[in-house]
């Protein structure tokens, strides 16, 4: 039993070894990142973002980075919190003392960092949401369609996203960002 | 492909996104298990699918998920208004009723188009 | 006429918009020709002489070019690059000749200048309106023997190209405040004013240069400067702005709700070798604040008798492809108009060095300015007049003219025909954006009248004739501010819809309203004596407007003949509805992205390529690709899956159950939640049990089912089917949201967070003991139905003691990056103990031996948990729960429902087919009265004999009964039993 249970389990990521993108889009799948999926009422919002060390945003389409966690408002009660280091999110949160859900969802999705100039066109291949930075400026994130799979969108800077998705969808989103980011580069 | 406001988003988004979930402001009965079995046929078998102003559930399933309601002119598919769940049917403004009128008389319908040759 | 070299005889110096010295060769019916860049296939051929392009659809009658734009009903043709990149009825009048190009006409047998088909025009009586209603009616039964397969042969144009398409074509959202459909003078003019306020603005037109009418109309002045060159310069401009795109070979072709555009734009189809990045097409999913229509307006024929040879054309196709092509449509030109604009034409040709045989103007008095210039450059004009006939087999040779009301005929030679009924304003968008049409009886035409979007209506869509009326209308439509102004040489009146002289409803003559569907005058006025009295009738039955051209030159003409015998003026003999595409649309661009591997997401799980390496075959399963069975070297389906039957019952099996549903339940309120969700009552389970849940619907039948675990006072896992995850999540969410919203309870899918690794069989607890920590595996510390959070090979797990199988079994969910290495791990150490790898099939059988069910397969949403044999996941103590009033309900609660049994065949190596139907007496006479039928049937190598599940009516009561499954070449006697074959006492599970 020692010498079986010894092995530490590795870890195999959903979209190691893919690599696209064009001349004007570059496609990368994101590192590893701990996330959960937080559901807190509007009262107990403050105990939340003090016990996560971020503040939980309370306008729609809009996140908030900070101490390496980013939280992104998916509803009116519903947050994806992503830390991008070690986790700690499911003790911090329990630790608020305050009524709420937390869920890891660390493995269920992964992300895939799309950047460059094209990179609002590669995404509007398939999703049907305005990306101009007026109406989708730096910092917003929205759940939403690409394709045929769902998402999460967010914009980390005027030329960079990042796409959440669960995991079984990654290779098809992979695949419908390279063509879009193809087509961008023309 | 219809642009619809979510009155949690607060704003347009494509119906890709959304998806409709029947009729609005059918409440299941508190004690269902007491009801009778015309009571029940009506809360659970029977729709009225009104031609014109409609209210209906949709579901923005692919955005913030919040099932909400809807007030729909079936005939433009115009809608006139949004509002979340739980309130009550919210009258529709007035303005948008005349407007929804006018649209009713103006647009073809198939009785009008294809129906006449009897 | 001075002749240009090699790019036709018929290509005029000096005139045309086109670079002499750029050439591109091609080939029509296997014979070279050489064009200029920028030529369309029409007016490349023109420029040889060509006339001749194709036969009608019915009557296999030559034709030519009709027009010069995507309106040509005449000239469809088969364009290839290869063997796999070629498109039938392609327009001659929009395709753009590419170097290498192969053309070829259609609808021709043996060639194209000696039809065979052509018979059916001698035959034409017997082809005409309504014939497919009325000819084929009898004798009935050969209807499939003679009369289809020759509709088949002869029905459609082109033909469809055998192999995949290796293009591939791009797809793109765009959101902008303007769109602006159609880039010639309004068009342009309003996206100028539009794009000065600093709004985003498209501007789509679907020719390869902007312009619209510019293109053929060299007389009109712009800014100063000559109309077509203004046109380019406006549109450098406008590409030069930031917040403009303008996107030509682009057609709009659907406006749909709520500022909703389609757009394909043709990126590749003009290119001789494009580059393998490029898309052939694009589509664009516009979402416009404001639409803005500039869609011009469409020149229509003239009916009269035999107005469909080649040569005889549009007056303003001459004009293009004279003014923008540089290239004669005849050596002697004829020209028969209502209307003023042909005229110009004239006048063009004229200038050109082209003979004019004779202006014939159905009207009496046509406009002073033209007849003035008429006269001024020696045309002969004939007012009053009509063609009545032509002559000429594969091209015009003549034309006979007539005085309106004389019989007195002269034959006038002639080697082309151009003609003019007026125009009619392309209302297309207009209406499908739904809005409401009115007709203007001065102008005879229909025009915008009441909008139900954002959008408005400039230029010739919307009936503005006058020049500087329409750059003002376009102005303010953009809402910017823009001095312009223009210029034009006549203004134009005039116009005609319906029959002209000599073609009316008494006159036996072939004259074409619809060119592609060989509608005569005579067909529509047949219709309207048959018997249809609205335009839709008529339509269907003379198919006026329902070929690939929508009939853009037909519709007014049909509507006018109809109205003139059915004596109601036009608006209320009604006009048929105008519906997207505007255009034909290819398929490919319509699903874009959509095929190969991104036809629909493969879903894989995280052991998915150990799987495979190890010989997994998959089966579909929703989006899922599962392990189906293992087989080994030599083993076919049947032996595999008999050897991993035997082998889990014997030893153990390993199986990957990751796609199973989960959803996890948090809240103080989780356990009230799910008492109201499923049948069962959940308040009793203790953390760290499990217990088998079924959903109902309101209506009382079995929604889906499945295991649910409780991690914590207010923390439940609870597992869904497969296929039925996101429903059930939907369902809940349902539920939760709006009927139970006082619950403090939420939900989130955590489907894809844990890889689950299921090991079954009397050996899984020595299989898997080795790797898991932090919790005692013994039958006391964690009997069945038990779940505990612990780690395993040192990443936390939740571990599950259930069962599929009625083995001792457990489900370890790991994270699922995780997944991977735990299943290789945990398969090594059970391949050393003799246990096996199992798939799907396997799965399906051992559950059917223990007689547990899928739903979706033993149930079909009339089915209730007791009809199912699961009464006792019914709680009775429940005040409440999703489905009890249902359940409540007479038909479910009666005597005689189909209840859920075993079935065992009399003959125990004969295994019943699933969907088989069962009845009590085979001999009865049909129709049989049905019992029910078979849901699950397999071959269970376990107990050496096949067993079964079904439906059947009272069957709890029929146990011990014998019973029929009658099939189409034999009767299947089978004894109905209990739904339970392998382990009766359920021992097993507990070991």
């Amino acid at each position: 039993m020692a010498e079986l249970g010894s092995h530490i389990a590795t870890r195999s990521l959903p979209l190691s070894g893919v690599h696209g993108g064009s001349s004007m889009v570059r496609l990368e799948p994101a590192a590893p990142a701990s996330r959960i999926s937080l559901r807190v009422r509007a009262e107990d919002v403050p105990a939340l973002s003090s016990a996560l060390g971020v503040d939980l945003p309370v306008k729609p389409k809009t996140s908030a980075y900070a101490n390496g966690r980013t939280a992104l408002w998916l509803g009116p009660d519903e947050w994806l919190v992503i830390d991008e280091g070690e986790s700690g999110l499911m003790t911090a949160a329990a630790n608020s003392g305050v009524l709420h859900s937390a869920t890891d969802v660390s493995h269920r999705n992964t992300a895939i960092l799309v950047s460059g100039p094209g990179a609002a066109a590669a995404i509007n291949a398939g999703c049907s949401q305005d990306l101009s930075l007026d109406v989708f400026p730096v910092g917003a994130c929205s759940r939403t369609l690409f394709g045929k799979v769902e998402i999460v969108l967010l914009r980390t800077a005027e030329d960079a996203f990042r796409v959440e998705v669960w995991r079984s969808f990654s290779d098809y989103a992979f695949g419908l960002l390279s063509e879009g980011a193809r087509d961008a580069a023309l | 492909m219809l642009l619809i406001h979510c009155p949690y988003c607060e704003e347009d988004r494509s119906e890709l996104e959304f998806r409709w979930a029947g009729e609005a402001h059918i409440a299941r009965p508190e004690n269902i298990a007491a009801i009778s079995d015309e009571e029940f046929a009506e809360f659970f078998f029977l729709r009225n699918n009104e031609k014109g102003l409609t209210y209906e559930r949709w579901r923005h399933i692919h955005g913030c998920g919040r099932f909400f309601n809807a007030a729909r002119d079936t005939i433009s598919d115009r809608f006139l208004m949004t509002y979340k769940a739980g309130l009550p049917k919210q009258p529709v403004p007035v303005a948008e009723e005349f407007a929804a009128i006018a649209e009713e008389k103006s647009v073809e319908t198939w009785e009008q188009t294809e129906g006449d040759a009897r | 006429m001075s002749a240009s070299s090699n790019s036709g005889a018929f290509r005029i110096k000096g005139a045309g918009r086109h670079t002499p010295a750029r050439t591109a060769r091609f080939t029509f019916d296997g014979k070279s020709y050489t064009a200029l860049e920028g030529d369309t296939v029409a007016s490349a051929l023109l420029a040889h002489g060509v006339h001749l392009l194709g036969r009608s659809f019915k009557y296999h009658r030559p034709r030519g070019i009709l027009t010069a734009g995507p309106e040509e009903p005449n000239a469809l043709l088969d364009v290839s690059r290869d063997a796999a990149r070629r498109q039938p009825n392609v327009r001659a009048t929009v395709q753009e000749v590419f170097d290498g190009a192969k053309i070829s006409s259609q609808n021709r047998w043996p060639s194209l200048r000696y039809d065979i088909g052509a018979i059916n025009d001698a035959l034409s009586p017997f082809f005409a309106a309504g014939f497919y209603y009325k000819t084929f009616m009898w004798p009935k039964e050969a209807w499939h023997k003679i009369y289809e397969p020759i509709i088949r042969r002869s029905a459609g144009l082109g033909v469809a190209p055998t192999e995949d398409d290796p293009d591939h074509y791009a797809s793109r959202y765009v959101h902008c405040d303007v769109l602006v459909a159609g880039a010639g003078v309004a068009g342009l003019t309003a996206a100028l004013s539009a794009a000065a306020t600093g709004k985003t603005i498209i501007l789509v037109d679907e020719q390869p240069e902007v312009g619209g009418a510019l293109h053929y109309d060299a007389s009109t002045m712009i800014g100063g400067q000559n109309g077509y060159d203004w046109a380019q310069a406006a549109a450098a401009k406008l590409k030069a702005m930031p917040n403009v795109t303008v996107l030509t070979r682009t057609t709009v072709f659907g406006y749909y709700n709520h500022g909703f555009l389609g757009l394909v734009e043709r990126v590749t189809d003009h290119i001789s070798r494009p580059g393998k990045d490029v898309p052939r097409e694009r589509l664009w999913q516009v979402r416009s604040k404001q639409v803005i229509l500039a869609t011009g307006s469409i020149e229509r024929h003239m009916v009269f008798a035999n107005n469909d040879r080649p040569g005889i054309m549009l007056a303003s196709a001459a004009r293009s492809f004279l003014n923008h092509h540089g290239v004669a449509v005849g050596n002697r030109v004829g020209v028969y108009t209502a209307h003023d604009s042909a005229y110009e034409a004239a006048f063009d040709l004229k200038r050109a060095g082209v003979s004019i045989a004779a202006i014939v103007d159905n009207r009496d008095r046509p406009g002073e300015a033209v007849l003035a210039e008429a006269r001024k450059l020696g045309i002969d004009v004939l007012a009053g007049h009509a063609v009545v006939d032509t002559s000429g087999r594969l091209r015009i040779n003549s034309m006979t003219v007539a005085r309106n009301g004389n019989f007195d005929r002269r034959k006038i030679k002639v080697d082309a025909l151009i003609v003019s009924a007026g125009w009619t304003p392309s209302v297309h968008l207009f209406s499908q954006s739904r809005g409401k049409l009115k007709f203007e009886a001065a102008s005879q035409r229909f025009l915008p009248d009441v909008y139900a979007q954002n959008s408005i209506s400039v230029g010739a869509c919307n009936g503005t004739d006058d020049l500087a009326e329409l750059i003002d209308e376009a102005i303010l439509a953009g809402g910017g501010r823009v001095a312009l102004s223009g210029e034009n040489r006549f203004e134009w009146t005039g116009g005609m819809i319906g029959a002209a002289e000599g073609a009316g409803p008494e006159d036996a003559v072939k004259a074409f309203v619809d060119f592609q569907h060989d509608v005569t005058a005579k067909d529509i006025c047949l219709a309207v004596r048959e018997g249809m009295h609205s335009i839709e009738h008529i339509k269907r039955f003379t198919t006026n407007g329902m070929a690939s051209d929508q009939g853009k030159l037909s519709n007014m003409h049909g509507l006018a003949i109809a109205s003139e015998m059915l004596g109601r003026p036009i608006p209320q003999v009604g006009l048929t509805t105008f519906r997207a595409p505007y255009t034909p649309v290819t398929y490919g661009t319509l699903i874009n992205h959509s095929r190969g591997d991104l036809f629909d997401p493969a879903r894989k799980t995280p052991m998915h390529a150990l799987e495979e390496a190890e010989g997994a075959e998959f089966e579909d399963v929703g989006n899922w690709k599962r392990a189906w069975y293992f087989p080994r070297r030599g083993e076919d389906m049947h032996s595999a899956v008999n050897r991993e039957c035997k082998t889990v019952r014997d030893v153990a099996g390993v199986f990957d159950a990751s796609t199973l549903g989960k959803i996890e339940v948090v809240g103080p309120d989780a356990a009230q939640f799910l008492n109201l969700l499923y049948t069962n009552a959940w308040d009793t389970l203790k953390p760290g049990k499990c217990r088998y849940g079924i959903m109902t619907r309101e209506d009382g039948f079995i929604y889906d089912d499945g295991v649910v675990g409780r991690l914590a006072e207010d923390r439940f896992h609870v597992t869904t089917t497969t296929g039925g995850a996101p429903r059930v999540l939907n369902h809940m969410e349902d539920y939760l949201q709006t009927e139970f919203p006082h619950l403090k309870v939420w939900l989130t899918s955590t489907t894809e967070q844990w890889a689950v690794i299921a090991v079954q069989g009397p050996k899984a607890r020595e299989i898997i003991e080795p790797f898991v920590e932090g919790q005692d595996l013994s039958n006391e510390a964690f009997p069945h139905m038990s779940v505990a959070e612990c780690t395993v090979m040192g990443v936390p797990a939740r571990l599950f003691r259930v069962s599929f199988t009625g083995e001792v079994g457990y489900e370890i969910n790991v994270p699922a990056d995780y997944g991977a290495a735990v299943w290789k791990a945990v398969w090594v150490r059970a391949e050393s103990m003799g246990a096996c790898l199992y798939g799907t099939e396997t799965m399906h059988v051992l559950r059917a031996e223990k007689g547990y069910i899928i739903v979706g397969q033993d149930t079909d949403g009339t089915v209730t948990p007791d009809d199912a044999g699961y009464g006792w996941a019914v709680s009775k103590k429940k005040a409440d729960f999703v489905g009890i009033r249902g359940l409540k309900r007479p038909d479910l609660a009666r005597e005689g429902r189909k209840q859920l049994v075993g079935l065992l065949t009399k003959d125990p190596k004969e295994v019943l087919e699933e969907g088989g139907q069962i009845v009590a007496d085979p001999n009865q006479p049909k129709p049989m009265t049905m019992l029910g039928h078979v849901t699950s049937s397999y071959w269970s190598e376990n107990l050496g004999r096949s067993i079964a599940i079904a439906l059947v009516a009272g069957g709890r009561a029929k146990v011990g009964e014998t019973l029929y499954v009658p099939m189409a070449d034999k009767t299947i006697a089978v004894e109905v039993t209990g739904m339970v074959f392998v382990d009766k006492e359920g021992g097993r599970i507990n070991g």
